[in-house]
């Protein structure tokens, strides 16, 4: 492989200067139209209010988008921002960087939280957030060298843009020498981001044991088709110079006692708790199937006897064990799992040897049991090509599920597909919907728009009915459902349907509180977990964090505490870490309201962009109750014992489809009692909009933030 | 082959001696939270808590800062650390140790100035 000539655009120098307390004050802005750098200064209004990470992210796309702007307008923004606590080598999951644009699959920002190195070099080569604006007028790249202090834009004449090659190349040519090649992290999408919106972006760190670049994926709504859209191939940093106090904490000592802490905890409690070190997030995939959860065939079931075969010992033999693999340094929770010198069996790199990261739960869900594809291979091969094409799995499984589906119900043929037999369970057909997204042709570029684009063609174009598209179609807002059963848990119904960007289970994973232990019975208790789970969990993003060390691994006593669920003593944890690095005070109370000040901002911010209230809250009645009579009589004792004890209806004498009508009817009431408390709860008006009081009481009442409220109320 | 330092605690008279020498040869500073060997105990019951090269310390840096040389000894290479101490955590006997507020773990690397100051014999260098 020859060396790429490239040509040099601009290029920009900056002071390099510590980071200190945690922030850098100052963020980069890139105009990839008009060439202009520009250092931003980061002023105490935006730290007190914003923090950090995605709130610094919602805070600069604000101000860079107008409220008609779409995905592809050129003043959309990507924004990565990294967090006060990010970087740090003493804590587990704190490399993390969070993602924000104006999603193409929703319209309104969505934010995504990645691992890989980017997010610490690019935070310690000088800067909070990165801000990327405008198009490039051909394709290119960005470099930020940590070490130098300067920027470069260049000529990105690249022919190969799938990520597993791209990235080792730009390593190769950007690190100083082989033995450095840990000092550089490269973002880049792929080809299917090209042609598709259920895209993501690619976040490497270079593996010194594999000598490979492993891939994190900012995965959800589309941040890889806005990238390439700007003509962007990849951002490149280098920065050699990471220690354990970079970051400059005010109290070395707390940071490291409370890292080396949960270090034991890990280290004496992971084999027998959650065996993240073994399999990663997959070790969920038999303990969703034992409890009805794992979606299978487009969230019908949640079980199958058939998902034994994806289960975590069978992907366990697949990875490579014992080896530190975290996505950053010093997380010793170790989750991202790879296989090694796996050889795919189709497309363009068939007979290859590649290194795999994952499939993490999700991926294994998605691609596998939701699409009753039960080979593990199979499904590293689909993980594989996602991650390379830089097409999120998640959208990728619930995406082929619905088309499947509607395979299933003649809605689609073979005439339609060009060719494709939809059955369930056919992974060539799954590849080669994958390999056509790459390639931008074939009925793989409609199923790469997504499961609302999908339902509006096929009503339109094949006279399917569009009822039936909307019940079984598994999005909201237009993003495509995570791989989780909600039907029998109302908490996680509203979990998924009230998540700002759309249906992603980062905000709140209510279902075993809610539907196995019962802990949350009242619509009070539902809307109190409903408020206080997303708002904790919105402050991993604001901080860098992972949010896994929280809960995949717990004290031994956690059970015996006031409130297990809240893992009060890693609350604590995270309280103190945060002391050491910034210096600022924080209790478990601030915390919360830390998090409730972005939160509600960038739900005003969702309105702005026109979505965000109690008419996009909607679910599709498959995340609710049973759509078919199939579904109905696979669980019909279930079904009809709630007929009789929660709605005192006598199921002896009556239909399937008038079983299903009053149980759909009662559920979805429900759904709606839900809602009424949670808005309640969250301090919105009945139709989804934050009151100005509401506003004024968490200290998020900005002018323009109450002026675009005013509009709604 | 393994050079570590063996022990023999029930020989142990809580003298500290190896300590000392330990933390002001690596440390310029009498400290036992310094040193590499560790004495425990009271009376005529000491523990003796020192490295013994096992080496699982060496799979769980992400960095590959430790390794071992050509005696078997682990040891850190400081340009490579990063400080995350998942090694401290990980030393199946404590063995890996850490001072506060400096930011590089540090073990025992088998060099024997301990056993010269022990009046008992209770730690001698041992090649396997």
């Amino acid at each position: 492989m020859g060396k790429i000539e490239r040509k040099l655009l601009v290029e920009y120098r900056y002071d390099l200067r510590p980071v200190i307390k945690g922030y850098n004050r100052r963020t980069l802005y890139i105009n990839l139209g008009t060439r202009e750098i520009a250092e931003k200064p980061v002023n105490d209004l935006m730290v007190e209010k914003f923090v950090g990470g995605k709130g610094f992210d919602l805070y600069l796309m604000w101000h860079g988008v107008k409220d008609n702007t779409k995905w592809n307008d050129p003043e959309n923004e990507i924004c990565i921002s990294f967090g006060p606590l990010c970087g740090n080598t003493n804590y587990p999951g704190s490399g993390k960087s969070i993602v924000t644009t104006i999603s193409p699959l929703t319209g309104i920002p969505v934010d995504c939280n990645v691992g890989g190195h980017f997010g610490p070099y690019a935070k310690f080569a000088g800067f909070d957030a990165i801000e990327l604006q405008g198009k490039a007028a051909e394709e290119i790249l960005v470099y930020i060298d940590g070490d130098k202090g300067l920027i470069r834009m260049v000529t990105a004449p690249d022919e190969e843009i799938n990520s597993h090659i791209l990235v080792e190349r730009l390593i190769e040519e950007f690190a100083d020498s082989p033995d450095k090649y840990q000092f550089v992290s490269v973002v880049s999408a792929g080809r299917g981001a090209d042609h598709c919106d259920i895209s993501c972006l690619n976040f490497s760190f270079w593996d010194k044991r594999r000598k490979v670049a492993r891939l994190k994926q900012a995965g959800r709504g589309g941040t890889g088709r806005v990238f390439r859209d700007k003509k962007i191939k990849a951002l490149v940093v280098k920065y050699s110079g990471l220690k354990g106090d970079t970051n400059n904490p005010v109290d070395l000592n707390m940071l490291q006692e409370t890292g080396l802490k949960l270090h034991r905890e890990i280290e004496k409690g992971d084999a027998h708790q959650c065996h993240m070190r073994e399999c990663g997030t997959a070790h969920l995939m038999e303990i969703m199937n034992d409890y009805d959860l794992l979606p299978v065939r487009n969230f019908k079931y949640g079980q199958m006897p058939e998902a034994i075969g994806l289960a975590s010992w069978e992907f366990k033999k697949l990875f490579t064990q014992n080896m530190p693999d975290g996505c950053w340094y010093g997380c010793s929770l170790s989750c991202c799992k790879a296989v090694d010198n796996f050889v795919p069996r189709s497309g363009p790199y068939q007979g290859h040897k590649v290194c795999v990261d994952g499939p993490e739960y999700e991926t294994a869900a998605g691609c596998g049991s939701n699409l009753c594809i039960w080979d593990p291979k199979d499904v590293v091969e689909l993980n594989f090509y996602c991650d390379t094409y830089g097409i999120d799995t998640i959208s990728f499984g619930t995406c082929v599920a619905f088309a499947m589906e509607c395979y299933e119900n003649g809605i689609l043929d073979k005439d339609r597909t060009g060719g494709l037999d939809l059955t369930w369970g056919n992974a060539d057909a799954a590849f080669e919907i994958l390999h056509q997204m790459a390639r931008g042709e074939g009925f793989g570029v409609t199923v790469g728009k997504g499961v609302r684009k999908m339902k509006e063609i096929f009503a339109r174009e094949y006279g399917a009915d569009p009822s039936f598209l909307h019940d079984i179609g598994m999005e909201a807002k237009g993003l495509e459902y995570s791989q989780y059963m909600s039907k029998e848990s109302l908490a996680q119904q509203g979990g998924y349907t009230l998540a700002l960007k759309g249906p992603q289970h980062d905000e709140a994973w209510l279902i075993f509180m809610d539907m196995v232990n019962n802990h949350i019975p009242t619509f009070e208790d539902k809307a109190e977990a409903l408020h206080y789970f997303p708002m904790f969990r919105t402050w991993f993003g604001l901080q860098g964090l992972c949010k896994l060390p929280w809960n995949d691994i717990e004290p031994e006593d956690n059970a015996q505490t006031d409130e297990p669920a809240k893992v009060p003593e890693h609350v604590q944890n995270y309280v103190q870490i945060y002391r050491a690095i910034t210096g600022k005070p924080l209790d478990k109370y601030e915390l919360i309201r830390q998090s409730e000040r972005v939160y509600n901002f960038q739900k005003v911010f969702c309105m702005r962009m026109g979505k965000g209230r109690r008419i996009d809250d909607v679910p599709p009645y498959r995340a609710v109750g049973p759509v078919t009579g199939e579904e109905y009589l696979s669980r019909a004792e279930r079904y009809d014992k709630q007929l009789q004890d929660k709605i005192g209806i006598d199921p002896q004498g009556k239909s399937v489809e008038e079983k299903m009508a009053i149980l759909r009817a009662y559920r979805e009431d429900q759904y709606q009692q839900l809602i009424d408390a949670v808005y309640k709860r969250k301090g919105w008006t009945p139709e989804g909009v934050p009151t100005i009081e509401h506003l004024r009481s968490i200290g998020m009442d900005l002018p323009e933030v109450i002026e675009v409220v005013k509009r709604y109320l | 082959m393994k050079k570590y330092l063996k022990t023999y605690p029930d020989r142990c008279i809580g003298c500290y001696a190896c300590e000392r020498a330990c933390s002001t040869l690596y440390f310029k500073d009498d400290n036992a939270e310094k040193s590499c060997i560790r004495i425990s105990g009271a009376d005529s019951a000491f523990d003796i808590n020192v490295c013994n090269q096992c080496q699982v310390c060496i799979a769980t840096c992400p960095t590959q800062s430790l390794s071992i040389n050509h005696q078997g000894v682990v040891i850190l290479n400081k340009s490579h650390c990063i400080n995350c101490l998942m090694c401290v955590a990980a030393c199946p006997t404590n063995s890996m140790m850490h001072f506060k507020q400096t930011l590089y773990p540090f073990k025992c690397i088998a060099c024997g100035v301990c056993t010269k100051s022990c009046p008992v014999e209770a730690i001698a260098i041992t090649k396997e």
